[in-house]
């Protein structure tokens, strides 16, 4: 069927096709409401404008996101991730305060270097416990969300740490090339993340291990280095977007730095079609899905919806897209049915 | 046999973390309040959430020593059920007077009356209780947000000329709020609408919430600065999310303090040094050092004094003149 299929029905078909729609239309909302949202200004040298702080405010979300759609694609789940993102901008804070010199580069450099190297020990304690020990992943991490901000409180002394450091403030409000830093800095991840996934046999490992582990380990598939690196990998990724967020407010708040992005990330991942079942997943859609995450977030401002209904709005989105993706209820609304849905369903396979 | 065994250490682990919350009560021994004058308070603190609470906490420890009172000290790491074992464990050791600063609103009435059935006064700091019986406390001492957003909305009222930024006769104002539902956002909102409701020209054009925090308050700036129209004033509600929104107008190219006049609540450390760069224009204090008048207030109820039931923190505004000069002594 799919070599007879006419380019509009590919793209009837393909997997993005939903996500991005819901995303073009939260933008269209925004330019109805406020017909200015969409301009764009040079500003000291650099882009200024709503969709330019759209894309630097996904960084983090983008970053969480990439690792939880490896740690999902192997049929498992990171709740750990906010917390590993706290404690990662807690050592890198603390480090660059009590360098000799707080503002030079090399100060930045070695701190971040320190802190990303213990969010990946962090993560691989995550894997340990999943593919060695064999707790299920919402309970192994379960342990890290809730003794990590423990952790990282006691790093920053409860303290809101806040730090002078040019060049680690750049990696949240910094840009190259007229584009935000933090942005490019999740896109390069994203981009290294596909190139390793899907010009190598990787990511075709990682979805074996999702589907069946134990039928993986039989076929000569390592499933227990599988799991244990994209656990570690989720903590490099959460350890990033700890360091972006700091990096916005040049500060570093225990309580309440990364609180609840593992939420975002997975509804970031959900959105963009990876499922939760393990076995498939797709780095655009994780994507997509960051972009909608961040837009929605400004959405909210943009448009004056009231504080008190901010969780009602998101609500009611979220719910008006999952039920977008569900193909039961895209079914109806389908006016010519090509045969059952099962197949379709089944070659879902994304790029 | 191994994957029980790990799971059984983290579970202790998990409840190892659980004990150490109200750890502190156990050392005192249980026989520790005495008739020999000298007094026990017991103190059930919040947690160690912030800053603030750290500077109120470290305010009431050595009040209590200046005092020559016995403070036996827990902290509830954000738990309600923390807090109630803590006061049950004071009830218990018979201490003289108990404050606490409740982490909630609701569920107290249970435990204050065991209190009150053991003949021990109780005073609240910082955060009330919502029950309808009031004999359960003697006294709540604390900070009035409204009287904080009142003040904060006074000076735009009285500084209208100057904070009129663009002279073009309306004062357009944009209010970064505090967490949805929590009493200082709701209260300092309400206070804030009330005092600037006297000069009809003063606005506020947008209101969102920026939950109490620097990136909050930085993203919804942003969107803020996106709108097209002037914004003169930024009420933000704590110091933390108007120092994120200092951020958010810097990177806009404006300059905080001049285009665009900024006022804040709390005077913590950061937000008074930017106060003093002139990056703030106005702070209205919320103090957390109510140690001394905690003392006070403790004493006169063992005493048999009457004391009053609402008693307010004593607090200051600041202006930049003022934050330069107060900077150098400031403890939190």
């Amino acid at each position: 069927m799919p070599e007879t299929a006419t380019l509009t029905q590919r793209v009837l078909r393909h997997p993005l096709l939903w996500p991005v729609l819901a995303l073009v239309v939260l933008l269209l909302i925004n330019v109805v409401v406020k017909p200015n949202f969409f301009d764009i200004r040079m500003q000291d040298g650099h882009l200024y404008g709503n969709l330019v702080d759209i894309v630097r405010n996904s960084a983090p979300v983008l970053l969480v996101a990439l690792g939880m759609t490896l740690v999902i694609a192997t049929r498992g789940i990171d709740l750990s991730v906010g917390a590993i993102a706290a404690i990662s901008a807690a050592v890198a804070c603390t480090r660059i305060v009590g360098a000799g010199d707080e503002a030079a580069l090399t100060t930045a450099v070695l701190a971040c270097t320190y802190a990303l190297a213990v969010c990946i020990v962090l993560g691989a304690w995550n894997g340990f416990l999943v593919s060695v020990v064999g707790i299920q992943p919402i309970i192994a991490t379960l342990i890290l969300m809730v003794a990590g901000r423990g952790i990282s409180m006691a790093i920053t002394d409860g303290q809101i740490t806040t730090v002078r450091n040019g060049w680690f403030s750049d990696l949240a409000s910094g840009y190259v090339l007229t584009l935000p830093l933090a942005f490019i800095i999740a896109l390069g991840v994203f981009v290294l993340t596909a190139i390793l996934t899907r010009r190598t046999a990787l990511g075709m490992l990682i979805e074996a291990v999702g589907i069946n582990p134990e039928a993986s380990r039989l076929a000569g598939v390592r499933s227990r280095t599988i799991i244990w690196t994209v656990y570690a990998f989720s903590g490099f990724c959460a350890g990033v977007a700890g360091l972006v967020i700091a990096a916005n407010t040049n500060s570093v708040n225990a309580n309440s730095l990364g609180l609840w992005i593992e939420l975002d990330a997975i509804l970031a991942v959900v959105i963009g079609g990876t499922s939760l079942a393990g076995g498939r997943f797709s780095l655009t859609g994780t994507l997509v899905g960051a972009l909608f995450i961040a837009t929605l977030a400004r959405t909210i401002p943009n448009i004056g919806i009231p504080s008190e209904l901010n969780y009602l709005f998101k609500a009611v989105v979220v719910i008006a897209v999952c039920l977008l993706q569900s193909p039961k209820v895209r079914a109806l609304f389908r006016v010519h049915r090509r045969g059952p849905s099962v197949p379709v369903l089944a070659k879902g396979s994304a790029a | 046999m191994l994957k029980k065994t790990l799971i059984a250490a983290s579970a202790i682990t998990l409840s190892a973390f659980a004990f150490t919350a109200c750890g502190s009560d156990s050392e005192g021994g249980s026989s520790t309040a005495s008739d020999d004058g000298s007094i026990t308070m017991g103190f059930a603190q919040v947690g160690a959430e912030s800053g603030w609470r750290t500077a109120n906490t470290k305010s009431i420890q050595e009040s209590a020593k200046d005092a020559g009172i016995d403070l036996k000290f827990t902290d509830a790491q954000g738990k309600q059920e923390n807090q109630i074992q803590a006061i049950r464990s004071y009830i218990q050791q018979k201490v003289d007077v108990i404050a606490f600063s409740p982490v909630v609103e609701t569920g107290w009435d249970a435990v204050l009356n065991e209190a009150k059935a053991a003949g021990i006064p109780v005073i609240l700091t910082d955060r009330a209780v919502d029950s309808k019986d009031t004999s359960l406390y003697k006294s709540f001492l604390g900070s009035d947000f409204v009287v904080e957003g009142q003040k904060a909305g006074q000076w735009v009222v009285d500084n209208a000329a100057d904070a009129d930024t663009d002279g073009d006769g309306a004062i357009n104002v944009v209010q970064l709020e505090g967490t949805t539902g929590a009493a200082p956002a709701i209260d300092r909102g309400e206070g804030f609408a009330d005092a600037i409701s006297a000069d009809p020209s003063i606005k506020v054009v947008a209101s969102q919430t920026g939950d109490f925090t620097r990136d909050g308050g930085k993203q919804v700036m942003e969107s803020f600065l996106q709108s097209g129209d002037h914004i003169d004033v930024l009420f933000a509600q704590n110091d933390d999310m108007g120092l994120g929104a200092i951020e958010a107008i810097e990177a806009a190219g404006l300059t905080p303090g001049k285009d665009i006049k900024i006022i804040t609540v709390d005077a913590v450390h950061d937000g008074m040094q930017a106060l003093s760069d002139g990056k703030i224009n106005f702070i209205v204090e919320c103090s957390p050092l109510l140690g001394p008048q905690l003392m006070d207030i403790a004493k006169k109820v063992l005493d048999g004094e009457d004391v009053e039931p609402r008693i307010l923190t004593e607090e200051t505004t600041f202006d930049q003149a003022q934050a330069t000069e107060a900077l150098p002594d400031r403890q939190y």
